[in-house]
């Protein structure tokens, strides 16, 4: 009997209803845990560009989700520097929610960008500093993070990089503090006010260092160059947008 | 991936009320631990103690999320045995343990995304561990619940300890850390010398080193030959 055919296709159909309807009843019942989740690294990555990581780390769940709240406003412009209200479904446009490797795909015209304002402590009516996504390629495969710019728009206030599978030791160190701090205080602009964005040199150890240049990744030579493309990719894609909120022309921006 | 065959189920002795730890059922946790062991013995389940064995959190949840793999797994296909159908049993085993890995997946992206994000993709590579499949055609297909779940813990203790000593040495002389304590740091601050890390144990080729010589010293202690 356990050998028909009728046997077998019954048995292997029970244990797909049984197989699938654990699995839903999971996937349904998590989703909620896992939706929590992935807002909170969302928001400890963007967060951890303004402020130090291991701080940050320290803090607990709600503790990180309250200080978000309390300091990032955030919107979402297109590459001209309005500001888009609605996604394509007509839903609001929420900045956290935006997928960055999803528009990535995109062309720079077609995209949107996100931008997370950090607002003073004692003012909340004064931003601290400007943090923008970031998206790129690194050696082996995407590489995305955030840039912190102070109120000047031109001064690099922190960064925060992550990789999906740089080479440990080498190019994966673009996750690690020590690399990140690197760019803190450099600029973005020339003394003409032209747009240069910073570069990784190749290669490590070096002094004398211009304003637009950190120390390169020995070994990482790939994900560094990465890493600066990235860099002036997105900031000149948010170039309008600078523009618009250095002429003050829109005071909400 | 090890191809090799599958040992034959092994006869359980038929006695009136066995012990709840009786010396064969101790034989089945002991065994996988030492002399049967699936890594350093089997040569299986290679694959993810190479690839997630760089540091010891990481290595710590992916052997827990074994353990309960293959523990639950052994226990369930072990209940149903007698009503598989032997022609498609390989499908039953196999939906088995993609259900448990899914699960484990789904809870780790829920309660541990930092860890989520790590282990990824092997994570739902457990799938396709040798040992969880190899247990399940082996020994639960053939034998009762309680003795299936004394083996699967066996062997997924058998493949924790190994994974999470080779992951020790890794981290250790890899990243200079174990669990993320900075150990090579408070050396250089408190007893004033520098030890540079040595990149070659973050890379695959720190684990086949580390393997080999803990299979080496295994083979030495207990003789063992391959035939």
């Amino acid at each position: 009997m356990r050998q028909s055919n009728t046997y077998i296709l019954l048995f292997t159909a029970a244990l797909t209803i049984v197989v699938g309807g654990l699995l839903s009843l999971a996937s349904q019942g998590l989703a909620p845990a896992q939706k929590i989740s992935v807002e909170l690294d969302t928001k400890t990555q963007i967060l951890s560009s303004v402020m130090d990581r291991n701080e940050l780390a320290k803090l607990k769940k709600d503790e990180v989700l309250n200080l978000y709240k309390a300091r990032i406003q955030s919107l979402v412009v297109d590459i001209n520097g309005e500001e888009v209200l609605k996604n394509a479904k007509g839903n609001p446009m929420i900045a956290e929610e935006v997928d960055i490797s999803k528009n990535y795909k995109k062309t720079p015209e077609e995209r949107v960008y996100p931008v997370f304002k950090y607002m003073d402590e004692k003012d909340p009516t004064q931003v601290d500093a400007y943090i923008l996504p970031l998206y790129g390629a690194g050696l082996w495969d995407k590489i995305w993070g955030y840039v912190a710019l102070k109120s000047d728009l031109n001064t690099i206030a922190g960064t925060s990089f992550d990789h999906k599978s740089e080479t440990p030791g080498l190019g994966a160190r673009i996750a690690s503090s020590e690399v990140q701090n690197r760019f803190v205080g450099k600029h973005i602009y020339d003394d003409a006010g032209n747009l240069v964005s910073v570069t990784m040199v190749k290669g490590e150890g070096h002094t004398g260092l211009t304003d637009h240049e950190v120390d390169g990744m020995s070994g990482a030579t790939i994900t560094g160059r990465g890493l600066t493309d990235m860099l002036e990719n997105y900031l000149s894609y948010y170039q309008s947008y600078f523009k618009k909120v250095n002429s003050g022309s829109v005071a909400n921006l | 991936m090890s191809t090799e065959t599958l040992e034959k189920p092994k006869e359980a002795v038929k006695l009136p009320v066995e012990e709840l730890f009786s010396k064969r059922r101790k034989k089945l946790i002991t065994d996988p631990l030492g002399e049967d062991n699936p890594i350093t013995v089997q040569v299986l389940g290679i694959c993810s103690a190479l690839a997630i064995t760089i540091k010891m959190e990481p290595t710590l949840i992916m052997s827990i999320a074994v353990v309960f793999v293959v523990v639950f797994s052994n226990l369930i296909i072990s209940l149903m045995r007698n009503i598989i159908p032997s022609r498609v049993r390989i499908i039953v085993q196999l939906a088995v343990v993609a259900t448990l890995v899914t699960l484990v997946s789904e809870v780790l992206k829920a309660y541990s995304y930092e860890m989520y994000k790590v282990l990824g993709a092997f994570v739902g590579l457990i799938i396709t561990n040798c040992i969880v499949m190899g247990r399940l055609e082996a020994f639960a297909m053939g034998n009762k619940p309680y003795d299936s779940i004394l083996d699967g813990l066996g062997s997924g203790f058998g493949y924790a300890w190994i994974i999470l000593v080779v992951a020790f040495f890794r981290e250790l002389f890899g990243s200079g850390s174990i669990f993320d304590i900075k150990i090579y740091d408070w050396i250089a601050n408190n007893l004033g010398f520098h030890i540079q890390t040595n990149g070659l144990m973050v890379d695959s080729i720190g684990a086949f080193m580390i393997l080999g010589i803990i299979i080496w010293i295994q083979r030495s202690k207990s003789g063992y030959v391959e035939n």
